[in-house]
């Protein structure tokens, strides 16, 4: 058995040595990898980094209340005396005496892009205290927060930096009035922050949406109270309402892209992943039948087939791995903390998030490499195992 | 043709390393294929969009509403032929995941203003009758196994009923289809008259207008035009090109799709490289058997050109067997992406592409090995 060890260290010992003798055939091993691992991390950490920025902006023990058969804040409608009896149901946490509930008015506007110069949907939030206190993650980094009943905004720094006009003292216009930014606001790299929000009751005189909002949102007294508030909604015939945990809320915002964009993610990459194997494949028999003496001759010498077919294995296996390494740090380098903007179709706005090229993503995508790297030596390993030592020898 | 045996010969001197070249530049090719496809339906609305039509819109978001009224005022404005309206009526099909656009509209103006969308006579008839009537794309239909005489139910998010009811039913009375190629027919359409009459709330209040002009040269003035008329009233309009209009979208979508085409196109060169490289090795290998030809009497032109039809054999082979596939792959990727990028479809100009591609390839790859042959000094070679 230690018999054994040596032999696959001493042969693999050699063949790695000679790696730099054959750097050009080699390299199209480590080249081809490192193309599908950065291609996978990239694309999953797109993926990833929008779920969580979507993720970021629900809790669990928090619930959005919208019309029933609403998907989105954008179709639903819900009116000012259903708001009442939604913040006073059973199940909403109360503060000094007053339920902790938000009525929010959601809307579009269009506003210019900076990458683009062309216009694009802005979210817009109109919304009163209560979201503040709802919300106790936000900050206000810049400037300060709207007065009630004035023409002011705030802005997320998501939305600052993505759009044109929105850094404080600029005036924007919406309708057929000039609105000032008088603050950016911060919220943990949510979703939230790719939102303008100002007061709910100017917005609602200045679009023509009095008496109504889009949803309300509702701060549980516990995470367990959701079935309790949501029978509530649903006994009351005043309302056609109904009641998500917001986590949930998010993560069907998310869903449509983010499965589009992991679905292609694999489909691609299981492609590519064929192709590098062929590239594998393609190398490694061409390693082999250049060494086929060396190879004869250390059968001769008494080497056992289990250390030829091991050693050709690692060899494959650590040009795959270092392909992979630098797939994965490429792709971390270039993209992580990356910025995008895109339109989510399921809330008809601008929203934007960073690729997050977690350490998790990194591991999945040494694993393919590792994969694309047996199965590419395995067959090529097999080979050097079954050349007949005599033919080879006699070919000298 | 006397050279055919002697280029077999060629790549089958080692099949093994032919096959993996071959499919290593198969899948090349089908990656090719499904990316051009998907970067076109990202941009499919652009390339569909006349320039011969004007979307108005209101000046602040496509959100808001605007008045049904302003369809006759349009109509007035000098340089305007034709005006239809339609709605957004989002809605549900028994689940969110069977997305397709539903429009309330009048389905003579509609009907008249995109001649594209063909409809018979007789179902046309039945439509302008049949108030609850509804007509929907070929690829909708096929989708769903809708007969004619189906009654649909959608489910409403933005319009409930009068009585509070969000569950609307329409006919099915036609069918209709897209007479341009590649255009789509995957929209619902449904009576505006009916839909107003029944939906609670912003009455007389339609979303977008569609406009024709006279002369497509004048739509900058025309859009003016329509613009002005409406300035500093309660629904001020913005009125842009059809094709302005998708791009707007398109470039919202914006850097994804970028990315994602980014991405790909620099791994199909990876892989092109990749193989481009192992092909050439292969031809260098066989440097001393060249110089044998040129011994046997092998002009130097005609090993020039055996060395290039051998990778360009090559290539061709794998990028057609490659865009086949495509074709395939994305015949049935475009269903299930139906949804998020409607219309992805491979167009032959892609195809076509991908052959030349291939050909600029072969020859490429091929070319410093030939070169090396031809110039080739036998003794030199046949020494090694």
């Amino acid at each position: 058995m230690f018999n054994t060890l040596r032999q696959i260290a001493s042969i693999s010992g050699m063949n790695l040595r000679s790696i730099p003798q054959r750097l050009g055939p080699s390299s199209v091993i480590v080249v081809g990898i490192a193309g599908v691992v950065a291609v996978l991390v990239a694309l999953l950490a797109m993926a990833q980094g929008f779920e969580k920025t979507l993720a970021g902006a629900g809790r669990a023990d928090r619930a959005i209340v919208m019309r029933d058969g609403s998907n989105t804040e954008l179709s639903s409608g819900v009116t000012v005396e259903q708001v009442n009896v939604i913040s006073n149901a059973p199940g909403v946490r109360k503060a000094n005496g007053r339920p902790l509930a938000s009525p929010e008015l959601y809307l579009v506007a269009d506003v210019p892009k900076r990458a683009t110069g062309l216009t694009a949907n802005l979210p817009l939030r109109g919304v009163t205290a209560q979201a503040f206190d709802l919300r106790d993650d936000l900050t206000i980094v810049q400037g300060r927060r709207f007065e009630p009943g004035r023409r002011e905004l705030i802005a997320g720094q998501a939305a600052a930096s993505q759009f044109e006009n929105l850094s404080v003292g600029s005036q924007l216009r919406f309708r057929d009035s000039e609105w000032r930014v008088v603050g950016i606001f911060a919220s943990g790299g949510d979703a939230n922050e790719s939102e303008v929000w100002t007061d709910l009751a100017v917005v609602q005189a200045t679009f023509k949406r009095q008496g109504a909002v889009s949803s309300v949102r509702v701060q549980l007294d516990h995470s367990d109270s959701l079935q309790k508030f949501k029978d509530a909604l649903t006994a009351d015939p005043r309302l056609t309402a109904r009641a998500q945990r917001e986590t949930d809320y998010y993560a069907e915002q998310s869903a449509g892209l983010a499965t589009l964009i992991t679905g292609f993610g694999y489909a691609v990459t299981f492609i590519m992943a064929i192709g590098a194997v062929f590239a594998a494949l393609n190398t490694m028999y061409a390693a082999v039948s250049g060494r086929s003496v060396e190879i004869a001759t250390l059968r001769a010498l008494g080497f056992g087939s289990g250390p030829v077919v091991c050693s050709v294995l690692i060899e494959a296996l650590c040009l795959a791995l270092l392909g992979g390494v630098i797939g994965g740090g490429l792709a971390y380098l270039v993209f992580n903390g990356y910025t995008v903007s895109t339109l989510n179709s399921a809330s008809f706005s601008q929203v934007s998030f960073n690729f997050i090229v977690s350490p998790a993503l990194l591991g999945q995508g040494l694993l393919w490499a590792c994969i694309i790297g047996f199965f590419g030596g395995l067959f090529p390993a097999l080979r050097a195992a079954r050349l007949p030592i005599t033919v080879v020898l006699r070919g000298l | 043709m006397k050279y055919c045996g002697l280029l077999w010969a060629g790549l089958m001197r080692k099949k093994v390393r032919t096959t993996l070249t071959l499919l290593s530049i198969v899948l090349a090719f089908v990656l090719f294929g499904v990316l051009r496809s998907v970067a076109d339906a990202f941009n499919a609305g652009v390339e569909i969009a006349g320039v011969e039509r004007l979307i108005v819109t209101d000046k602040y978001s496509i959100i808001n509403m605007m008045p049904f009224g302003y369809v006759r005022r349009i109509e007035q404005i000098p340089g305007v032929t034709r005006v239809a309206h339609a709605t957004w009526f989002g809605g549900t099909y028994i689940d969110t995941k069977n997305f397709f656009p539903k429009f309330p509209l009048d389905a003579q103006r509609y009907l008249d203003l995109y001649p594209e969308f063909v409809l018979s006579d007789e179902q046309r008839k039945a439509f302008t009758e049949n108030r609850q009537g509804a007509v929907a794309g070929r690829e909708l239909a096929d989708r769903f196994g809708w007969k004619i005489g189906d009654r649909i139910p959608i489910q409403a998010d933005i319009w409930p009923m009068q009585d509070g009811s969000i569950a609307w039913e329409f006919d099915l009375v036609g069918i209709y289809t897209n007479s341009t190629a590649s255009g789509p027919a995957n929209e619902f359409w449904f009576n505006y008259d009916y839909f107003d009459e029944a939906r609670a709330f912003a009455k007389g209040q339609v979303g977008w207008f569609i406009v024709q002009l006279a002369d497509p040269a004048q739509a900058q003035q025309v859009a003016k035009a329509i613009d002005a008329q409406f300035a500093n009233s309660d629904s001020e309009t913005k009125t842009s090109t059809e094709r302005d209009f998708a791009l707007m979208f398109a470039k919202q979508v914006g850097d994804i799709g970028l990315i994602m085409t980014g991405i790909l196109g620099a791994v199909f060169f990876t892989i092109i490289l990749l193989t481009g490289n192992t092909m050439a090795q292969a031809i260098r290998e066989r440097i001393p058997e060249l110089a044998v030809l040129k011994t046997l009497g092998f002009t130097n032109t005609s090993l020039l050109g055996l060395v290039l039809a051998e990778s360009v054999v090559l290539t061709l082979l794998g990028a057609l067997l490659g865009l086949a596939l495509s074709v395939l792959l994305v015949g049935m990727l475009s269903g299930a992406l139906q949804a998020v990028v409607p219309g992805v479809s491979i167009s032959w100009l892609n195809l076509a592409g991908g052959v030349g591609l291939a050909l600029l390839l072969g020859i490429g790859v091929g070319l410093f090995p030939a070169l090396t042959a031809m110039r080739l000094n036998i003794v030199d070679a046949l020494r090694v």
